[in-house]
């Protein structure tokens, strides 16, 4: 892991529902721009809108942050969801599909997981949680 | 941002124009299950080839909407999901099951149409 560079960034506070709309129209064009296809940039677009809601559900408020990136030669997209809330109490079954806390289809953060080629979670009980999700462009 | 409602004879048809927020989805949900009872609608197209995400909420929100309006008689038909959309549904694992699907309005309505639904007394 050399030579990691943040190039270019958009960044969103979420307070609200209309914030992962904002969120992720945002990154969505930061991965237009940065040379992502439609196809991949909907699926960024996905991504962020699922994490966005995390935040928004368990920790509001908190920011997105999608950044554009170059590892080794090869570039990316990172998005960054993070958070000062109560932190996710235990990782693996938040990461089950179909667990959820509050009603819902349980299937965000393992779908953004499916969704992206890199993912982790840091979470301590009371001092938040950030996840980082990145996508590397096919060469 | 509300989502307009038509009525075209027996069906209801609902056009999303722009990207919705969550909020905007659950109002969707309301008044398409209050105008079934109020149109006496058999049946209900559901046009999302404008909305930039289908995700697990839009996707969970629909399908309740198809759910509820079975419920009070009536059948939803789900069109315009695009090739992007369901690229990211299909790796994500957001299904529509049980709930028809078609490419756009008009075989929407040819769908609705072939189920034969009568129209329903005053």
């Amino acid at each position: 892991m050399t030579d990691v560079a943040a190039e270019e960034e958009a960044r969103v506070r979420i307070r609200c529902d209309a914030d992962i709309v904002q969120a992720r129209q945002r990154g969505r064009a930061l991965a237009l721009r940065v040379g992502f296809g439609p196809t991949v940039s909907t699926l960024v677009a996905t991504a962020i809108s699922e994490l966005a809601r995390n935040i928004l559900l368990y920790a509001s408020p908190g920011e997105i942050v999608v950044q554009s990136l170059e590892r080794n030669g090869h570039s990316g997209l990172s998005i960054l969801a993070r958070d000062q809330g109560p932190g996710i109490p235990d990782i693996r079954q938040a990461m089950q599909d179909g667990y959820s806390t509050s009603r819902r289809l349980g299937l965000g953060l393992p779908g953004v997981q499916r969704l992206m080629d890199e993912f982790e979670v840091d979470s301590k009980p009371g001092a938040g949680t950030t996840i980082r999700a990145t996508i590397w462009k096919q060469s | 941002m509300q989502v307009p409602i038509l009525k075209q004879g027996p069906y209801l048809i609902a056009t999303i124009q722009s990207a919705l927020t969550d909020a905007d989805l659950e109002q969707l949900r309301d008044s398409i299950v209050e105008r079934v009872g109020r149109h006496r609608a058999r049946g209900v197209i559901i046009d999302v080839t404008a909305l930039d995400v289908m995700d697990s909420f839009a996707t969970g929100t629909l399908a309740d909407i198809a759910h509820m309006t079975r419920l009070r008689g009536a059948k939803t038909v789900i069109v315009g999901i695009q090739p992007d959309v369901a690229y990211t549904m299909a790796h994500m694992g957001l299904t529509l099951e049980g709930i028809s699907a078609a490419l756009d309005l008009e075989e929407g309505l040819s769908q609705l149409e072939a189920e034969g639904l009568p129209e329903r007394g005053p």
